[in-house]
This record gives structure tokens, C-alpha cells and sequence, in this order.
């Protein structure tokens, strides 16, 4: 059994493979993530990035290695295993209560929002701190203002999602992931379905939190400017693997690989 | 036609529209439970609870409410060696079990309309799934059922008048007694009364449901304009029936 | 009280297949009359004046919010009292379930109507084409498709009510098993127990078979 210690990476895929029916989107994956490194994934549609982030939430499995007896094939976070427990000496695939316990440490930003529209905005931040981390009313709602505060939207606690602009709704859903406190915060394209007006106020609140927490965060965006200013480190996927990684700056000033410079002039031109 | 013997007659109406309310209020009230207990185990990912839910629904609905009706109250009671003593009691029964049947269809279609992503997040911020059913899922999903159940708890309301044909006096029952008694003929008023005595319950159920969908939208944000008029789903439509606003 | 006696439902058996049979006979007259009279009123509801068309859509909603059981004791008595004794139940019966369901599949083809677009109304109407090729040729073949399953559907439901016409004395099952009874003082739980079978066997291929329709309609690309 490993020990975590505080200079082992916080994610670490070994040999991850994910197949969806005959489509294998990651193949034999490794990588690994430091705590409070900001890591942004680029790579075409397809490339397997937001299936890493998918996997990190536990909304999709690892697929089993077909060789019953090939080794790895597991995700790790904070040098535990994490798409597996472990039972009589061996890893098995995780059961739900295992993953109740093991993604309290992750919180996650979708492309759609996906707040709740049944609830108004203080709730969608409150609630699961109560029902989940078992936090108490008072204590949940100052969290929660706190956090609607910082993310600009003091004025909307009262508000339901559906009065909101797709920009605010996406800030309140920022608040939400945080009031859980993870550790590891996923950004799944979070500004590709908000109107151009108001990317930036959602990018902004993005860059206070990078600049002002030490959460590790993997990025999925195709907003280079903000990856360039947010990240430590930039990896290119295509095909369910790395084709290359690196600064931000060395990888959209001198991309080495030929997949990486047609991509980059694709979606810069944009 | 004797329109003061309809008036005089008025008096004896009383006990039975009770009746008529009872039996539609009691059954629709068994039928929000089972339609909501199948619906949910009809939802389930679990082929063992699934299963026996999905027979049972195909079973009831297979069939007629009628003669549901008659072998609940007469065939049931023999084949298990009980009694009821009142058969409006089989009659509750009858029909709540039916349009329950029906109406589980309804939410289950509405479960099954609440986006991936609601579940997705709600996985995001580690629900149980008893939270995500209850924080979640049903608060998203009930306004969504409620147009169908509206025309589910009016058909309800006329299923009703099958009750007089078991011999419970509901004013159905009621209105071919009196109406009989002085041969055919005075029957006539007695039925066109009760018609509109069953228009006017009708309404009323549909003026209450309308308001209590406006009341559920507004509790999840939504416009709570509504479409003046709306095409009834059929009941066989299963789940796209949930989709009764046109 | 009578036990379930298996020979009982040997005996009782012809006369619930007889009433069966007249459901089925009912279910046919009654299913022609939802389904053209319903399409008729659809029509209307779009061609003819708006004092006609509020007349047949107060009418229609009336018996769609009333119990069909009292429409039918209603109609029988008066048709009999008033126009001609001997018309038969069956006739009578038939033609009042065809309406009560008739308020039904008007909803479904008015439904089909609205949702043909907007502009299909007006490309018919760029190419100035006769009102009956407005109908036959555009809207109709479009709304057919949208309100066939629903239609349908309707008329799978008419069917399972066909026993309420028992209350004016047509023979169909549950009439059957209470004449049965009367004669051999046993042979009404067996009759009913029947009857819903024979209702499950003969509506579920019918209903499987709407569903696969629906999915049919659903996908076909016009």
C-alpha cells in the first residue's frame, strides 16, 4: 500500500484504456498531474480530453484491459487508487460506496451548466454541502455567499437558473463546484455553449481562483489565451493519446509535432 | 318532461354526489401512488425490479376497466375467500389500480425526460440517488406530469359512474332509481342533470390541476404561461404521453 | 358465494366468447364512426364558419368531459322514447361510443393539423391550389402521419370500454356471464376472469403492434 505523500503526483492514469462499444477513445493512457498544477488538454473533437475529465467525475468507467493478465489499466488520485479498490491484495473495479467516498475530492464544470433549475441559486450552491459534506444551514449559506460573492453574483442569490444569463448560470455553477472544497476541479469546455459577450466574465472569475487557490485543475477549453494564462501545461491529444506536452508558451510559440501546429492554426484562425 | 319532480328530487342528490367525489378523489389518490411506485420501479436499472412492474402495468392495461371493475368486485372476493363489505371499496380499488397503471407511464416518461445532465451534475456534487430522486429528479420531472394527469384524474372522474353498475349509489346509480321509479320518461331529466353535474366536476378538476401546474412551474423557474388549450394524449401513448401539452 | 370451479369455465366459455364477438362487432362500428366522424369535426374545425365551429367544439367537449355510461343511458332512453323503440342497443350503443370517442381522435387530428408548418399552408397557397388539393394533397397526408398511432391508440382504448354498453343491454361479456348466472346460478367469477383475458390476448398484439407503428411513423422521412 502506498502512502500518500505531498510530492506524489495528485492523478495518475497507468495504462488507462476506454472503449465505447468499438471506438477506443483512450488507448493505454499514462499520465500524471502535480498538486496545484493547472493542466489543459487540447486536441480535435473525439481526442478522448473530455472522457479523461469524465472518468475523473466517475460519470464513465476505465474499460477493463482485454488481456485479463496485462497489468495497470488504473486511475490513482492522491497516490490511492481510484477507479479501483482494493480487495484481498488486489484491485478491483470500484463499487459506488467506494466512489461516494473517493470523489468527494473532485468537483466538476460542465459545458452546459447543468444547474438546477428547481432550485434558485443559494440552494443550487447550499445544497449539496448540506446533504453531502452534512454541513450545517448557516454554515452552508455563508460558504455559499461567500462564494456567489467572489464569482459576481451576490445580487442573484433569490433567482432561479432560468432568469439568468448562460454567463451567470455557468459563474453559479463554478460557486457550486467549489462550496464541496475538491482538491481537483474539472473544466469541461465551460465557455463553449455562452454567448461571445460573456466568456470573458466567466474566463475572469476562472483566472481570480487559479491566481488566488492552489486547486489542481484540468482544463478542457478552446480559448488558447486563457489556457496560455491560466496553465502550467499544455498536452495535445489526438487519438486517445499524448502526441506532445509542454509549457504553454514552448507549445503555442513552437509546437514540435506536425498534429499539434495543423491544430493549433485550425482553431486559431477561428 | 317533469322538471319540478327533477327539483323536489334535488335533496336526494346529496348523499350520492358524495359518493361520486368520494369514489374519484379516493381512487385518484391511489392511483398518484401506484402510478408513482411503478413509475419508479419501471424506471429502475434493475431487471428484477423492473420486471415484475412492467408485467403488471402491460396486465392492467391490457384490460378492460370494466370488467376489472366487475371481477374486483365479485370474482377477487371468491377466488380469495374475502368479503368486501362495501363495494365501493372494490370500486376504489378498480380503478385506482387502472389508472394508477396508466398513470405510472406518465412518470416514468417524465423521469425519463429530466436531462443526462441533471444526473451528471448531481453525480458532480455526490448525491445519493435517493437525493438525486428526491432533490432532483421528481421536483424536475412533476411539473412535467401534471397535464397528463389532469385528463388522467377527469377520465377518472367519469370511470366513476361504472361504480353504479356494481350497485354503489353514486349519482349515476342515484338518477336511475329516482328516474325509474315512474317508468322511462323521467329518467331523461334526471341523466341530463347529472351530465352536467359531471361537466361542471370536470371543470373544476381541470381549473385545480391548471393552477397546481402553474404552481409547480413557478417552482422551477419556468414561464408559467400556459397554452390556453391542450390536445389530450391517449392513454396507450405511454410515455410520450407525458408530452400532453401540444 | 360460488368457488372457482374449473369445469364452470368449460361451461360458461361460449357464452363469454359469444359476448366477445359482439364486442368486437362494436368495436368496429363504433371504431369507423371515432375515426371518420373525428376527422370530419378536425376538418370543420378549419373550413366551416366560427359559429359552426364553436357549436361542434362546446358539443364535443361536453361528452369528452361526461361519463360515456350516462351518455349511453341517456341516448338509449331518449331514442327510445322519442324517435323509435325498436332501434337496437347495439346500434345505439355502437353510434354513442363512436361519438364519445370521435371527441377524442378530433383532438389527435387537430393536433396532427397544427403541427404541419406554417409555411406549408402558404407554399399551397403560393401555388393557388384548390382547397381540396390544399387537403388532399398537402395537409392531410402530413397530418395523417402525426395522428395515426394517436388515433390508434384511441381506438384500442374504445375497445376495452365496449362493456359499459352492458348498462342498455347489449350481450357482450359481462352481460353473458351475468345471463350464464342467472341460469345456472354459478359461472360469474369464471365469466369475468375470462373476459379479461380474453381483453389482455386480444388488445395487447393490437397495442404492440400501435407502438411499432408509432416508431415507424416517427422515422419515416416525410
Amino acid at each position: 500500500m502506498q502512502n500518500p505523500t505531498s510530492d506524489q503526483p495528485i492523478i495518475r492514469f497507468d495504462r488507462v484504456d476506454k472503449r465505447f462499444g468499438d471506438l477506443l477513445v483512450l488507448d493505454k493512457l499514462n499520465f500524471q498531474v502535480d498538486p496545484g498544477e493547472r493542466v489543459t488538454l487540447i486536441g480535435p473533437s473525439g481526442s478522448g480530453k473530455t472522457t479523461i475529465l469524465r472518468l475523473l467525475m466517475t460519470l464513465e468507467k476505465v474499460t477493463p484491459a482485454q488481456d485479463p493478465a496485462a497489468e495497470g489499466g488504473v486511475i490513482y488520485v492522491e497516490g490511492r487508487p481510484y477507479s479501483h479498490m482494493e480487495k484481498g491484495g488486489r484491485l478491483v473495479v470500484a463499487n459506488e460506496r467506494y466512489l461516494r467516498q473517493a470523489r468527494q475530492k473532485v468537483g466538476m464544470v460542465f459545458q452546459q451548466f447543468n444547474l438546477f433549475p428547481n432550485m434558485n441559486v443559494l440552494r443550487n450552491v447550499t445544497e449539496a454541502q448540506v446533504h453531502t459534506l452534512k454541513r450545517g444551514k448557516d454554515e452552508a449559506e455563508s460558504k455559499a455567499k461567500e462564494l456567489l460573492d467572489l464569482v459576481g453574483l451576490s445580487d442573484r442569490i433569490d433567482h432561479y437558473p432560468s432568469q439568468l444569463s448562460g454567463g451567470q448560470q455557468q459563474r453559479v455553477a463554478i460557486a457550486r463546484a467549489l462550496a464541496m472544497d475538491p482538491d481537483i476541479l474539472l473544466l469541461d469546455e465551460v465557455t463553449s455553449a455562452l454567448d461571445p459577450e460573456l466568456v470573458n466574465d466567466v474566463l475572469g472569475v476562472l483566472r481570480d481562483i487559479a491566481d488566488t487557490t492552489s486547486i489542481t485543475m484540468l482544463i478542457v477549453t478552446h480559448e488558447m489565451g486563457f489556457a496560455r494564462d491560466v496553465s502550467n501545461r499544455v498536452m495535445m491529444f489526438d487519438n486517445g493519446q499524448i502526441v506532445e506536452q509542454g509549457p504553454p508558451e514552448a507549445m503555442f510559440s513552437e509546437p514540435q509535432e506536425a498534429r499539434t501546429q495543423d491544430f493549433l492554426r485550425a482553431v486559431l484562425a477561428e | 318532461m317533469d322538471f319540478q319532480a327533477v327539483i323536489d328530487s334535488l335533496p336526494r342528490y346529496a348523499e350520492p354526489l358524495l359518493v361520486t367525489i368520494t369514489v374519484t378523489v379516493a381512487s385518484a389518490a391511489l392511483a398518484l401512488l401506484v402510478a408513482f411506485a411503478l413509475g419508479l420501479m419501471t424506471s429502475s436499472k434493475h431487471l428484477a425490479v423492473r420486471t415484475p412492474a412492467r408485467v403488471f402495468v402491460e396486465f392492467i392495461r391490457g384490460s378492460s376497466v370494466v370488467v376489472q371493475l366487475f371481477w374486483f368486485a365479485f370474482a377477487m372476493p371468491v377466488i380469495l375467500g374475502i368479503q368486501f363489505d362495501y363495494l365501493i371499496l372494490a370500486g376504489i380499488i378498480a380503478l385506482g389500480l387502472n389508472y394508477g397503471a396508466y398513470s405510472s407511464e406518465v412518470v416514468r416518461g417524465a423521469i425519463a425526460a429530466v436531462p443526462k445532465g441533471q444526473l451528471e451534475a448531481s453525480l458532480a456534487v455526490n448525491f445519493t440517488p435517493f437525493q438525486r430522486l428526491r432533490l432532483v429528479v421528481l421536483p424536475q420531472a412533476w411539473p412535467e406530469m401534471i397535464p397528463s394527469l389532469s385528463s388522467f384524474a377527469i377520465m377518472l372522474l367519469k370511470a366513476s359512474a361504472l361504480v353504479s353498475l356494481i350497485g354503489v349509489f353514486d349519482i349515476t346509480g342515484i338518477a336511475r332509481i329516482i328516474g325509474g321509479a315512474n317508468g322511462g320518461a323521467n329518467q331523461l331529466p334526471h341523466l341530463a342533470l347529472i351530465l352536467v353535474v359531471y361537466f361542471v366536476l370536470a371543470w373544476l378538476i381541470w381549473t385545480g390541476m391548471r393552477a397546481l401546474e402553474r404552481k409547480a412551474k413557478r417552482g422551477v423557474g419556468i414561464n408559467t404561461r400556459l397554452p390556453k388549450t391542450r390536445a389530450v394524449a391517449p392513454p396507450e401513448e405511454g410515455a410520450n404521453a407525458a408530452g400532453g401539452v401540444l | 358465494m360460488n368457488e372457482w370451479n374449473n369445469e364452470t369455465v368449460i361451461e360458461v366459455f361460449p357464452a363469454i366468447w359469444d359476448g366477445f364477438i359482439v364486442v368486437l362487432q362494436v368495436t368496429l362500428v363504433a371504431g369507423l364512426i371515432a375515426v371518420l366522424l373525428g376527422l370530419l369535426v378536425a376538418i370543420g374545425e378549419r373550413t366551416g364558419p366560427a359559429w359552426l365551429k364553436r357549436v361542434v367544439s362546446g358539443f364535443f367537449q361536453f361528452v369528452r368531459n361526461t361519463p360515456l355510461l350516462v351518455q349511453l343511458l341517456f341516448v338509449w332512453t331518449a331514442t327510445s322514447l322519442y324517435i323509435n323503440p325498436d332501434w337496437s342497443a347495439f346500434i345505439v350503443g355502437s353510434a354513442v361510443l363512436g361519438v364519445h370517442y370521435a371527441s377524442y381522435t378530433s383532438e389527435s387530428y387537430r393536433a396532427g393539423i397544427e403541427a404541419i408548418p406554417k409555411g406549408q399552408w402558404e407554399a399551397a397557397t403560393a401555388l393557388s391550389l384548390p382547397t381540396h388539393r390544399v387537403w388532399g394533397a398537402v395537409v392531410l397526408p402530413q397530418m395523417m402521419r402525426r395522428s395515426t398511432a394517436a388515433v390508434a391508440n384511441w381506438v384500442i382504448a374504445m375497445f376495452k370500454e365496449v362493456p359499459t354498453l352492458f348498462a342498455i343491454g347489449v350481450l357482450e361479456m359481462i352481460a353473458q356471464a351475468q345471463k350464464f348466472q342467472g341460469q345456472h346460478y354459478t359461472g360469474a367469477v369464471e365469466g369475468y376472469t375470462i373476459a379479461g383475458i380474453l381483453f389482455l390476448a386480444a388488445s395487447y398484439p393490437v397495442a404492440v403492434a400501435a407502438r411499432r407503428l408509432e416508431n415507424r411513423l416517427a422515422k419515416s422521412h416525410f
